[in-house]
């Protein structure tokens, strides 16, 4: 065992991009929440944004492009969702499990032609002088866009639910979509457009797994990160800075673990391997006392009789 | 104006026709979907719905049905109860692989003794194991609330890395010349599920059975069944009984879990025949199409179950004979389940055309 192997800022550098793709789908997933829809298919969209923007950067040799893509690919996945929860008025958790079913089928169908390519290289930022300071340089101007991305989201999502008109609605619309529809706001519109949000964040979060993090298309590559997303909401108790923390906690944890197994640690690599999802059990069931801030209308079924 | 109007009673003639409206629908748009991959998506469909039943090779197809179905069957048994009372439980694959762990892990300590009561042993490891792997999750929404979907789900993963760890370590076959995986469980008599391999009978078929008339006399003629549908359709109503939700959680998670382990014993003494890192299919996650598919009705869990299996079979041939890929019966399945549910829409609601009103 070897654990001066392991490089502390470089740690926390990948520990970043590990948790990006969790972050993405999170913060997608907080506001599709907070307008009072559960989508449990985020998996599933991840999983199609993850083949979309591969395929897409592959084809066309900019990376940029592929993640646009696999935002429109997530977010018309999450268009069936909408079809089914909106128009069809079905059970939410029902629906978002067929997405999920639906999303990793179509994802290697989709994926046949695309297994063992090596995808165009993300760019990095690369500022002369700030990116070569000894500690700081990797871990804060080291990175590419998408994680800057990321963060930027949550500083917006947070800052629109606080602070701006549309946040407040949403919210209303979140908490007692009767209340919000007597009020003339227009509830089935709001959250559609807040599941098409959750469906394009996911989609990119897949993206960065395919494009940043592996890189490379493997089926059932996101295996279990949109679930762990799912459960950093509830983590997160629906507040947006504490998704962007949840995030590089459990990014923390799996980075750890893989430095660990390549470390040698003479822990068997199956049990490193099954931490994450331990962790996020041990964290689902400390938080489970707070549970005061989940929209009061999360999951339930709108339709408006007059 | 296309308005919904809210049936006082769900439509009972809809609630039995949409599945079959579904199965069509899904044949139409997933023979599109193979016509866009470039297969004749008539012979497609042929060979997926028409061949194992009855083509040339049916004879050897057939036995199949019983052996891919039973298991579905077994595991959306136990899922429909939980689903009916509200309770979800998603990790039936990882019940499914612990049960598997617990009975192989039973049956290779006998090795090689030849002992009537080794295979009995063995059902009972492989029920607890998936019980007390769903018990898990029951035991924490329970205790502190929190969500079995979630708990449930993470517990497959950490399920799949236990079975890699078992059938790579603890459970490798020791003469195995150092390749994964366990003893293969065929080769020891007492231990096998197979009742009669060439006819696709293992002991799994019959449990199924079982299960499916046990769970049609619980809901019907049972009060533990009444609280069931209860707490599912109104449960502040149920609660008002004197319906205790902490015990029907423990009880739906807890058959769920043991059914789920029992379908993962029958399959690895028999089908599978070995403890391997991959010996798991993704029943479990099938079975949720089955329970759904079926209506959560017993019975018709027993020819959704078939149904899929029949998708499976259909879909390996199509496979090997039209080089359909794989993932192209998982799509077909996940849109199954999609036209289920959008079209469930008609058991609740009226459609109606309607002028707009002046407001």
């Amino acid at each position: 065992m070897d654990l001066s192997s392991i490089n502390p800022v470089l740690l926390i550098a990948s520990l970043m991009v590990a948790a990006t793709p969790i972050l993405l789908a999170a913060i997608g997933e907080l506001v599709v929440e907070k307008a009072g829809v559960l989508n449990l298919g985020v998996e599933g969209m991840m999983i199609t944004g993850a083949i979309c923007g591969f395929a897409i950067a592959v084809e066309t040799g900019s990376p940029w492009l592929g993640f646009g893509g696999a935002a429109i690919g997530g977010a018309a996945l999450s268009l069936l969702f909408v079809l089914l929860t909106q128009v069809a008025l079905a059970n939410q958790v029902a629906s978002g499990l067929a997405l999920t079913l639906f999303g990793l089928g179509l994802s290697a169908l989709l994926g046949q032609r695309y297994v063992g390519i090596k995808p165009p290289p993300t760019p990095r930022l690369d500022i002369p002088l700030l990116g070569d300071l000894p500690v700081v340089g990797p871990i804060l101007f080291g990175h590419d866009l998408i994680l800057y991305l990321g963060i930027a989201l949550i500083a917006a999502v947070w800052a629109a639910l606080k602070y701006s008109r549309a946040g407040l609605i949403l919210r209303a619309v979140g908490e007692s979509h009767d209340a919000a529809h007597a009020l003339g706001y227009k509830v089935v519109r709001i959250r559609i457009l807040a599941i098409l949000f959750g469906g394009a964040c996911a989609g990119l979060g897949g993206a960065y797994i395919s494009l940043v993090r592996v890189p490379q298309w493997t089926e059932g590559m996101t295996a279990g990160v949109g679930w762990i997303a799912l459960a950093l909401v509830v983590f997160a108790s629906w507040k947006p800075w504490r998704v962007l923390l949840g995030a590089y906690l459990f990014g923390g944890i799996t980075v750890l673990q893989l430095n660990l197994q390549a470390a040698g640690v003479a822990i068997p690599v199956e049990y490193l391997a099954m931490s994450p999802y331990l962790i996020t059990i041990l964290v689902l069931v400390i938080l489970s006392k707070d549970k005061s801030r989940a929209p009061a209308s999360l999951g339930k079924i709108f339709h408006a009789s007059h | 104006m296309i308005v919904l109007e809210r049936r006082p009673q769900p439509s009972r003639n809809w609630a039995l026709a949409t599945p079959l409206v579904a199965v069509l629908a899904t044949m139409v748009f997933g023979g599109l979907l193979f016509a866009v991959l470039g297969k004749n998506p008539v012979e497609a469909i042929r060979t997926i719905f028409w061949d194992p039943l009855f083509g040339e090779f049916a004879f050897y197809y057939r036995p199949q049905l019983l052996v891919k179905g039973a298991p579905l069957v077994l595991i959306a048994i136990g899922l429909s109860l939980g689903f009916k009372a509200g309770v979800w439980n998603i990790g039936a694959e990882g019940q499914y692989i612990m049960g598997a762990l617990a009975g192989a892990g039973v049956g290779l300590a006998f090795y090689p003794l030849d002992a009537w009561y080794v295979f009995p042993l063995m059902v009972i490891g492989g029920a607890l194991g998936g019980w007390a792997w769903a018990m898990i999750p029951a035991i924490l929404k329970v205790r502190f609330g929190t969500n079995e979907i979630l708990v449930s789900l993470m517990l497959v993963y950490v399920a799949e890395q236990l079975l890699a760890s078992m059938s790579l370590g603890l459970m490798r076959n020791p003469e195995g010349h150092g390749f994964p995986g366990s003893r293969n469980l065929n080769d020891y008599a007492a231990a096998t599920s197979w009742i009669n391999q060439n006819a696709g009978l293992h002991w799994g078929v019959a449990a199924a059975l079982i299960a499916v008339i046990f769970a049609y006399v619980l809901l019907n003629r049972h009060m533990l069944g009444f609280h069931i549908r209860l707490t599912g359709e109104a449960p502040r109503a149920a609660r008002f009984a004197g319906v205790n939700p902490a015990r029907l959680i423990l009880f739906c998670l807890g058959i769920s879990g043991a059914l789920a382990g029992l379908a993962g014993l029958f399959e690895v003494a028999g089908p599978a025949g070995q403890v391997s890192i991959d010996f798991n299919i993704g029943y479990g996650f099938t079975a949720i199409i089955v329970a759904f598919l079926g209506r959560l009705h017993p019975l018709g869990i027993l020819l959704a179950g078939g149904l899929m299996a029949l998708t499976y079979i259909g879909g390996e041939i199509a496979q090997s004979q039209l080089g359909l890929p794989a993932a192209a019966i998982q799509v077909f399945q996940g849109m199954l389940l999609f036209f289920l549910l959008a079209l469930d829409l008609l058991t609740h609601f009226r459609i109606r055309l309607r002028k707009r009103e002046v407001a």
